[in-house]
């Protein structure tokens, strides 16, 4: 049988990066604000969260203005479902196992 | 084990955010019981007011008309709009306090998806119903009205409390119900939008509502 700790991937040890895959595997674009009051933390906390998810291309970003203000929108990637869904497989896995 | 706790409490939290971020969970069962309320205060208006003025349908379900003192399609418009007005405010009141209470966000892209899903049918039966009011067709305003909330409930129950969906269905039931017999429409609109509701709203109050006060 497959070690299921194989499924668990590193970019989702976080609680915030869990987290923000969370609201966005159920949703389309979410605005940064929005995030930000779902989750309940700080600006920094969540912009340097969500860099990390980018630059591993699990989610991509939108920028656009709305009334001459600036508005950034993510979205998760087919690849960021993937990993998501084999982590929280692979977290059930580890659960079956170890009751 | 430590880990293995760990993955639990990371599940049982992704569970909560991906509930919390989809669906719109402050809706207050108190705002249901408030709504049958108006309702049946609407309805009961009607009633009187069909009483006083000595209206009634003939055999091809047209209102004769009486010597009434205010037009009876401004009337029923007027009591239709004052029942609505007032139930949405106190869903308003009630839902905002709550959402408050558990310090959710209140207006969020939540709320707004489910507002659309729940206005596009509503409104379209609302503006329906001032079209057949003033083409006279009153009989068919109160099955209408029915089906087209209970339409509305149904399409919302994605975005909010699954117990919504019972409630349309039940709301559509009604309405058909009012179709067939039409001459008892007024009983099944204050049966619909004011025993229903009020049903609904204890039910709901009961199980999400008290242990948020319990609590504070």
């Amino acid at each position: 049988m497959d070690n299921p700790i194989r499924g668990l991937h590193k970019q989702f040890e976080s609680r915030v990066r869990l987290g923000v895959m969370s609201v966005l595997v159920v949703n389309d674009w979410v605005d940064f604000n929005s995030l930000k009051d779902m989750l309940e933390i700080t600006d920094g906390n969540l912009a340097s969260h969500i860099k990390a998810l980018e630059a591993e291309q699990l989610i991509e970003v939108r920028k656009e203005f709305i009334k001459r203000k600036p508005r950034t929108s993510y979205r998760v990637t087919p690849l960021g479902r993937l990993k998501f869904r084999e982590h929280l497989d692979a977290l059930e896995a580890l659960l079956i196992q170890k009751p | 084990m430590n880990s293995t706790h760990k993955h639990f409490e990371d599940i049982s939290e992704i569970r909560q955010i991906m509930e919390r971020s989809t669906r719109f969970l402050s809706l207050s069962g108190l705002s249901g019981v408030f709504a049958g309320i108006f309702a049946l205060a609407g309805t009961l208006a009607a009633w009187g007011y069909l009483q006083e003025n000595g209206l009634y349908y003939d055999e091809n379900y047209l209102l004769v008309q009486g010597d009434a003192p205010i037009a009876p399609r401004l009337f029923f418009i007027l009591d239709a709009g004052i029942v609505l007005v007032l139930a949405l405010a106190s869903a308003v009141f009630f839902s905002y306090r709550k959402a408050k209470r558990e310090s959710l966000p209140f207006w969020s892209p939540v709320l707004k998806r489910l507002l659309f899903n729940l206005l596009v049918p509503l409104a379209t039966g609302g503006i329906l119903s001032i079209i057949l009011i003033w083409q006279n067709h009153l009989n068919l305003v109160a099955p209408l009205t029915l089906i087209f909330y209970g339409i509305a409930l149904v399409n919302a129950g994605k975005f909010t409390n699954r117990e919504i969906i019972a409630l349309g269905i039940a709301e559509i039931v009604f309405g058909l119900a009012a179709t067939v017999w039409q001459a008892y429409g007024i009983w099944f609109w204050a049966g619909g939008f004011g025993l229903l509701h009020i049903i609904y709203g204890i039910a709901l109050y009961y199980k999400y509502d008290c242990k948020v006060e319990t609590h504070g």
